[in-house]
């Protein structure tokens, strides 16, 4: 094992798939001087600036020359510098890139990897801040990945640029100089396997991204109350890990779904919804979700901070489906 | 408008012009009239009157050139080498359709010959082409990509990204605007600022042209000459044809928003009967050049009637193509 952190694992990943094989190349705003968070540092000098590309202020070019670029043979890893700027470009994602594949009749594959850094990070506001990625798992043909650990984010963007379909690669800007153990070996995460972070008996608690890290401070303290939560790091959204899911509930009886995006419409409530129909038998208590309200993200701190779901009420949610036991049927 | 006849003038070239325009013409008048019947299932834009830039683009092109093209595009599929059996059977969205029954008129496709696509999306394929083109750029490769769009397009910001892109990264691309006076149901210049796609192309550094789009001469060889220029790395090149759309926005608009006098006056400058009109005056007797609409209508007569007796796609191929992984069923009925 090799001590990096989350952004310096993306870059071992994207070196060493570049490295392997030529047809992949990176393309984004500012990518040549490292890229706005350092992630693609020292790239230029390796692979040149051909491919490691910078590109216009044009995110729908940006996205659509790469739908294109993909389409004829190459593997374009597109950096969008914010999820929010994604937005720019949902014509060339969703209708394009999504699409092709099905439309021409799997005549043509559309392999790119579009990375977005999500979430909120030092005061950015509304428009630098949000996590849509629930919106990409509504949309056919896209697979979501939500990476947490410098592990995750080595394997499974190395599995992203492998891909033949396009990825939408969210990663977490609060987490880029987060440090974990990531092996040496050139280890390839496979999409819809979700990682066991914490083994628990007692309740089942669900999450992704940076919301993982805080929902497993959550799993310690609620350890220090004497209740044992097993937590479930889903790593992608499409394909998501039903399986892990499913026999961690069976055992505990009991879900948290825990998501730093808004808790309306989300992610969380795909999982709900498909654990109630599946093991509505085995529920002793009601799927409860810890997710954001539904407002733009504020800029001063102490608005900001409302809007986080945090460590302290995901251990209340917890005890209170906790306590809720024989009683509900 | 007719040309003095011009005797270096290849004739079998254009002679071959003749038998593709007139296959084209013959292809539409009979998605038409398979709309008619009600077994075409969905919106088709037909591209009747805009014959000559299909072909005289199109003929121009090698089969291993990339091409991208707009919801009126079957001549341009057609043009690039697409079995029309094929696109038939896709338009009545049967079994053996070229997009197996998934994409219909607007996605019309053959990768095979190069064509990556027609498209639902107004400038959409701007992009996407440019993008074939800096793909072509990366493998060191010599074929070229070709993007076909309408007037509409060039009021969408990805004329803007796309080009400015291309030019950025001197990328090998012709970009074909068919000005044919009319976005959807209004008419362009009315919604359009300035003049048009060429000087806006211009002003970003890329060379650029308006021809007659209805001359097949001027189509071939304005298109002959920037697709050299293209080759030998000189960056993208635009050139805008000024043509007129003979029948509505889709087959079923009766475009009554136009005079039938200015309608008349455009079918006087029908592009086939101008390709005709130069060839008989090349010594192509009439007899010849009838006969070319008289065999393409026989070859589209019985493309119908082979895509009217086809069944239907299996159901099965309503869940593949998606994605290689995950469940396309999950969570569904």
């Amino acid at each position: 094992m090799v001590k990096m952190t989350y952004a310096e694992a993306a870059k071992l990943a994207l070196a060493e798939e570049m490295r392997r094989d030529p047809l992949v190349w990176a393309i984004g705003e500012d990518l040549g001087r490292g890229g706005v968070f350092g992630q693609y540092l020292g790239l230029l000098d390796e692979f040149g600036p051909e491919r490691i590309s910078d590109a216009p202020i044009s995110e729908s070019a940006i996205m659509g020359a790469s739908v294109g670029a993909a389409m004829a043979g190459t593997r374009p890893v597109v950096e969008m510098r914010f999820a929010d700027f994604a937005l720019c470009a949902v014509d060339e994602l969703i209708n394009q890139a999504a699409k092709a594949r099905y439309m021409l009749g799997g005549q043509v594959k559309v392999p790119m990897v579009i990375r977005e850094p999500m979430g909120m990070w030092r005061s950015s506001a509304a428009q630098h801040s949000q996590s849509l990625e629930s919106w990409y798992t509504h949309i056919p043909g896209l697979v979501v990945a939500v990476p947490s650990t410098p592990a995750d984010n080595r394997g499974l963007l190395k599995t992203a640029i492998r891909s033949d379909d396009p990825v939408v690669y969210l990663e977490h800007k609060n987490i880029w100089g987060y440090q974990g153990d990531v092996p040496e070996d050139e280890t390839l995460i496979p999409f819809g396997k979700g990682r066991l972070e914490k083994e628990g008996d007692d309740i089942t608690i669900v999450s992704w991204s940076a919301q993982m890290h805080i929902a497993a401070n959550a799993a310690t303290l609620l350890q220090a109350e004497g209740i044992s939560a097993e937590l479930i790091d889903l790593r992608t959204l499409w394909p998501w890990d039903r399986q892990m899911v499913f026999d961690s509930v069976g055992k505990t009886g009991r879900l948290l779904i825990t998501h730093e995006s808004v808790s309306v419409g989300g992610f969380g409530a795909e999982i709900a919804a498909t654990v109630a129909e599946q093991l509505f038998s085995v529920l002793k208590s009601p799927i409860t979700r810890c997710a954001a309200p539904r407002v733009p993200i504020s800029y001063a701190p102490p608005l900001e901070a409302k809007i986080r779901v945090s460590s302290e009420q995901i251990v209340e949610a917890a005890k209170k489906s906790v306590a809720v036991s024989a009683g509900f049927k | 408008m007719i040309q003095p006849p011009n005797q270096n003038i290849d004739k079998d070239w254009f002679l071959e012009h003749h038998i593709m325009m007139h296959r084209i013409r013959a292809f539409e008048e009979t998605a038409a009239r398979a709309n008619r019947d009600k077994l075409v299932l969905g919106a088709i834009h037909l591209s009747i009157g805009q014959e000559a830039i299909a072909s005289g683009v199109c003929k121009n092109l090698m089969k291993e050139d990339f091409l991208l093209s707009t919801h009126r595009g079957h001549g341009h599929t057609l043009a690039k080498g697409a079995d029309p059996e094929a696109m038939m059977l896709e338009l009545l969205g049967r079994r053996g359709g070229i997009c197996k029954g998934k994409g219909g008129s607007m996605h019309i496709a053959d990768a095979s010959v190069g064509m990556l696509g027609a498209n639902g999306v107004v400038a959409a394929n701007i992009n996407i082409a440019t993008g074939a083109a800096h793909a072509i750029k990366l493998k060191r490769e010599s074929n070229i990509s070709c993007c076909i769009f309408g007037d509409g397009a060039i009021n969408r910001g990805p004329f803007l990204e796309g080009l400015n892109w291309s030019g950025v990264f001197n990328l090998p691309v012709l970009f074909v605007c068919e000005n044919n006076g009319f976005a959807s149901t209004t008419r362009t210049d009315a919604m359009t600022s300035g003049e048009g796609a060429a000087p806006r192309a211009r002003s970003m550094g890329i060379t650029a042209t308006e021809v007659d789009g209805n001359d097949i001469v001027s189509v071939d060889e304005i298109t002959r000459e920037y697709i050299a220029n293209i080759r030998n790395g000189n960056g993208p090149h635009l050139i805008s044809f000024n043509t007129y759309r003979l029948h509505g926005h889709t087959a079923s608009d009766p475009a009554s928003y136009r005079p039938a006098a200015e309608v008349e006056a455009a079918w006087k400058e029908d592009p086939i009967e101008r390709c005709s009109e130069l060839l008989s005056r090349l010594g192509i007797s009439r007899e010849i050049l009838n006969e070319h609409r008289k065999i393409a209508l026989e070859e589209m007569d019985r493309v119908y009637k082979t895509a009217k007796e086809a069944p239907w796609p299996s159901d099965d191929n309503a869940f593949s193509d998606v994605q290689d992984v995950g469940d396309p069923r999950e969570g569904a009925f």
